[in-house]
């Protein structure tokens, strides 16, 4: 039986860490955009709980919460960016009635 | 007593007042400035009733002793030397000590009935009735009279302060400075009045001035008239004038008297367009700037001497004239001690390392410049060129400048500073005196122009006056200077009077004007007799009388007394008194009677108008009296005078020379010194008259004979003795020439340099300009460009396309982890 090791979990973390940029690159629609996002970060809360397991990495013994807790960060600030990010779409619909990311252009240089 | 200096200060300060009225307004007062004749000539009468107010206060309250006047007849023996005394080691200079010698001797002095002493409470400002003393030391010579004058001094504002040097703007009034201000508003009065018909054509709006000859074809100077300009100068120099008279002290003697020069200047350069008076004035300005530098030496050497520049003491120092006197006393006692005890007598007893003497030395100094001084001012030998060709300005200036201001200015000078003036300085003055008088006397004799004559007349009065002045005739010398002022003025203005009528002042050409000019004519007679000293000995005459005999009588005095330079003094005084009747009267003749040489001139004389004759006429009345005392009240000019008269009645012996020794005043009056120099006078002066009325009254002898006869002399003469020709060829010549080389070492050496140097900085300039320009701008140019640039193409990475910065990023950041795995 394989047992189920870090690598592993990398491997589940790159591809939703890929399956995010993918999402962000190919989507026009602005929460198209943000759902690659929450994927990229979930991509890297499985890193930080993979990797701050003491079971999977059989690291020194103690607490050993530091990968959760910053999980645990991520997915509240997560949520609080797409509570902005959601305002901002929100907003963006009212002037220009579309959420479309490449009409987003009027602060460039 | 307190109005008088009030009075004074109002006479001097009125005709200020009225240069700065017809400065600011002149043009517009009245017709082409009609109305600053008014102005000018309302203030110098009131300067002049100020005067006279203040002269009638002055005797009313310091009345003329009679008994001083015979001191001579009460003191017997006067002529007996000082004898020696006992030497006095702790002598110091230091001011505190002197002025307790000041003091104790104030108290010791016999203050007798010869002065009348009054404190008086409530004295203007900080007036202090200052009365001046030639103090000697306490207990120190018996025989020696201590005459105090009836001095009122102070000090209205100080100017400036510098430590113990005070320059304060005062009055120092005494008898002498009544007399000048009475005399000087008289003249001022005379010619202002004079001035308003001789210089009438002055107020056409266009004046053309015929006197400029030009070469044909081109046209006169025409230029505006300048009435007010006349008279705005007139008043400046009245109000210079009698603030030289008023000063009490060095400072503003020092600054009345340059007044007085500049305004000379600008009076003798009043015809400005004509060149010959403006080398006139220019000429006389730096003949008296010669002068003016020996003044200032010696108003220094005084300062170092005595440590102060007010003439009398004050509740602080001692005065200048009580430490000169002092100082003058102290080296006499010092000589004649030296000479009894060592044999030697040229020098004070410490040698020329003792501080005494060398003060004593300073004294001399200072002596000899303030002399200097008024050698340019007076125009006495060396200095005496610029009075002749000064004849340039109007003639009422000359008459102004001849009697009242200018060349009075330094004789009153010398009068002024007599307390502090040593011996030996005065043996100078004396010798200066005796050339003059002689040299101008001659050259007199050939002048060919009216006004010159007078000059040169003028000379040879001054010298007599200094002469008188030099030889301890305090009284003689400055008593001929006011007489001298009434009739020289009233032959200026007579002589004005001629040209005004005439159009030349020529007397080749004048001639026979006796008829057509009868009060000009008669005027200028009694001003010829006057200035001869006219008059029989016993009895008396005209004012020149009076005084020229009074120098006459001391120049006797001397002489009897004296060694050989006494008696070379007196027999040149004596020629010179021939000599003054026959100029003063081969100018009479000539202008007025006999054949007119030149009929255009007589055909068109007429007499002058009423308001310049009355001047001439109130001048020859005064010419005539100046010399009588009042009667019933016996107040004569000498008189007061004599109370102005610091001198002890004692021998004054040279410390350095001891055969130099001037007998008192008071002895030339004694009867059998008296009687045989007014004889003398009297002889040579009718001597001269003779001569002149022989050759050119009743022409028995032709005078060119002379000419042809003796042309060597005449060349002489008519060349002034060669002293301008002298001056010309070497101090102008050499001056001109080193100008010259100056100038050459100014363009062709130090302008190179300056030139180069100025060149070497434009070319750096260039270069760095260039380096500025090119290499550094260039180079914060290129940066900033390169900015630019570098913005402008890195802006278009930021296209607002948000997917495309997302994969630049994934694109970066795989770039990125390939290159950190490559290296």
């Amino acid at each position: 039986m394989i047992s189920i090791t870090v690598t592993h979990y990398h491997i589940v973390a790159i591809i939703l860490f890929i399956c995010g940029l993918y999402c962000m690159l190919t989507k026009r629609n602005l929460i198209g955009v943000l759902l690659g996002l929450e994927l990229i970060l979930n991509g890297a809360n499985v890193n930080f709980v993979a990797l701050g397991s003491p079971t999977l990495s059989g690291a020194s013994p103690g607490l050993g919460l530091d990968g959760q807790l910053i999980a645990l960060f991520v997915i509240v600030l997560a949520a609080a960016e797409v509570a902005v990010a959601l305002g901002i779409v929100l907003s963006f619909y009212h002037l220009h009635g579309v959420v479309d990311v490449d009409e987003a252009n009027e602060l460039k240089g | 007593m307190g109005w008088i200096p009030y009075l004074l200060t109002t006479a001097w300060l009125l005709p200020l007042a009225s240069f700065l009225i017809v400065s600011f307004f002149g043009r517009k007062l009245g017709f082409a400035g009609r109305g600053s004749a008014h102005v000018a000539t309302g203030a110098i009468i009131l300067s002049l009733t100020c005067s006279v107010i203040a002269a009638g206060l002055w005797l009313h309250f310091f009345p003329l002793s009679s008994s001083k006047e015979h001191a001579s007849d009460l003191t017997g023996d006067a002529f007996a030397c000082v004898s020696s005394q006992e030497l006095k080691p702790e002598y110091t200079l230091a001011a505190s000590r002197l002025a307790s010698q000041s003091e104790t001797s104030h108290s010791h002095a016999p203050e007798g009935d010869l002065t009348k002493f009054a404190k008086h409470a409530n004295s203007p400002n900080e007036a202090s009735f200052a009365s001046f003393h030639v103090s000697h030391e306490q207990g120190l010579s018996e025989n020696t009279a201590h005459f105090s004058v009836p001095t009122l001094a102070g000090t209205w504002w100080v100017f400036a302060e510098f430590g113990q040097l005070k320059l304060p703007i005062g009055y120092h009034i005494d008898a002498l400075t009544i007399l000048m201000m009475v005399m000087v508003t008289v003249i001022a009065t005379c010619i202002h009045i004079y001035s308003w018909g001789y210089m009438a054509e002055e107020l056409q709006g266009t004046v053309v001035d015929h006197e400029i000859t030009r070469t044909d074809g081109i046209p006169p100077v025409v230029r505006p008239g300048r009435f007010h300009r006349y008279f705005q100068y007139l008043s400046l120099f009245s109000f210079s004038m009698l603030g030289l008279v008023l000063a009490n002290n060095l400072f503003m003697v020092f600054v009345f008297w340059e007044l007085v020069g500049i305004c000379s200047y600008l009076l003798i350069g009043f015809y400005l367009e004509r060149p010959a008076a403006v080398r006139a004035a220019t000429k006389a300005f730096v003949v008296n700037r010669v002068g003016d530098f020996g003044m200032l030496v010696g108003i220094a050497a005084f300062w170092a001497a005595t440590g102060t520049v007010t003439f009398t003491d004050d509740s602080q120092r001692p005065g200048l004239f009580t430490v000169a006197a002092q100082l003058k006393q102290f080296a006499a006692e010092e000589a004649s001690a030296g000479l009894e005890a060592q044999g030697t007598h040229l020098m004070l007893p410490g040698g020329p390392q003792d501080p005494r003497s060398l003060t004593y030395f300073l004294l001399l100094l200072g002596g000899l410049g303030i002399f200097c001084g008024c050698v340019g001012k007076s125009a006495q030998f060396p200095l005496h060129v610029w009075l002749p060709d000064a004849m340039e300005g109007p003639t009422p200036v000359s008459a102004l400048i001849h009697a009242a201001t200018m060349v009075a200015a330094g004789v009153y000078l010398v009068g002024r500073f007599y307390p502090a003036l040593p011996p030996e300085v005065l043996l100078i003055i004396a010798a200066v005196g005796t050339v003059s008088l002689f040299l101008a006397g001659t050259m007199a004799l050939v002048a060919k122009d009216i006004k010159r004559v007078l000059a040169f007349s003028t000379v040879s009065q001054l010298g007599y006056m200094m002469f008188g002045l030099g030889i301890g005739g305090w009284v003689a010398g400055l008593f001929h200077l006011i007489t001298h002022a009434f009739f020289k003025a009233l032959l200026f203005l007579c002589a004005g009077s001629v040209i005004h009528a005439t159009h030349t002042g020529d007397m080749t050409q004048l001639g026979g004007l006796l008829r057509k000019m009868p009060w000009t004519a008669v005027t200028m007679l009694v001003g010829c007799l006057a200035i001869i000293g006219a008059g029989i000995p016993p009895w008396g005459g005209l004012s020149g009388f009076y005084s020229k005999d009074a120098i006459f009588a001391q120049a006797y005095l001397l002489a009897s007394h004296g060694g050989l330079l006494a008696k070379i003094f007196l027999s040149v005084a004596v020629l010179g008194a021939f000599l003054t009747g026959l100029y003063i009267f081969r100018l009479w003749f000539l202008t007025f009677v006999g054949p007119s040489r030149d009929p255009h001139h007589l055909e068109h004389a007429h007499e002058s108008p009423a308001v310049m004759l009355a001047p001439m006429v109130a001048l020859a009345i005064l010419s005539v009296i100046a010399g009588w005392s009042v009667p019933l009240t016996g107040i004569s000019i000498p008189g007061l005078l004599l109370q102005a008269d610091s001198r002890p009645h004692t021998v004054m012996k040279s410390p350095l020379w001891p055969d130099w020794a001037l007998p008192p005043e008071a002895d030339s009056h004694a009867h059998e010194i008296h009687s045989p120099a007014s004889w003398l006078a009297f002889c040579a002066g009718t001597l001269g008259v003779l001569t002149a009325t022989i050759f050119y009254g009743l022409r028995w002898l032709d005078a060119s004979l002379l000419a042809r006869l003796f042309p060597i002399l005449y060349r002489l003469l008519w060349n002034r003795w060669f002293i301008d020709w002298l001056y010309e060829k070497v101090i102008v010549s050499i001056t001109l020439r080193l100008a010259q080389v100056v100038a050459w070492v100014d363009k062709k050496i130090i302008d190179a340099i300056l030139d180069g140097a100025a060149g070497a900085v434009c070319t750096f300039a260039f270069a760095e300009d260039l380096f500025d320009r090119r290499v550094v701008d260039g180079a914060v140019n290129s940066i900033g460009h390169f900015a630019y640039r570098l913005g402008s193409e890195v802006r278009r990475v930021q296209t607002g396309f948000l997917r495309q910065y997302l994969a630049i990023v994934v694109a970066s950041i795989i770039i990125l982890f390939c290159l950190a795995q490559l290296l």
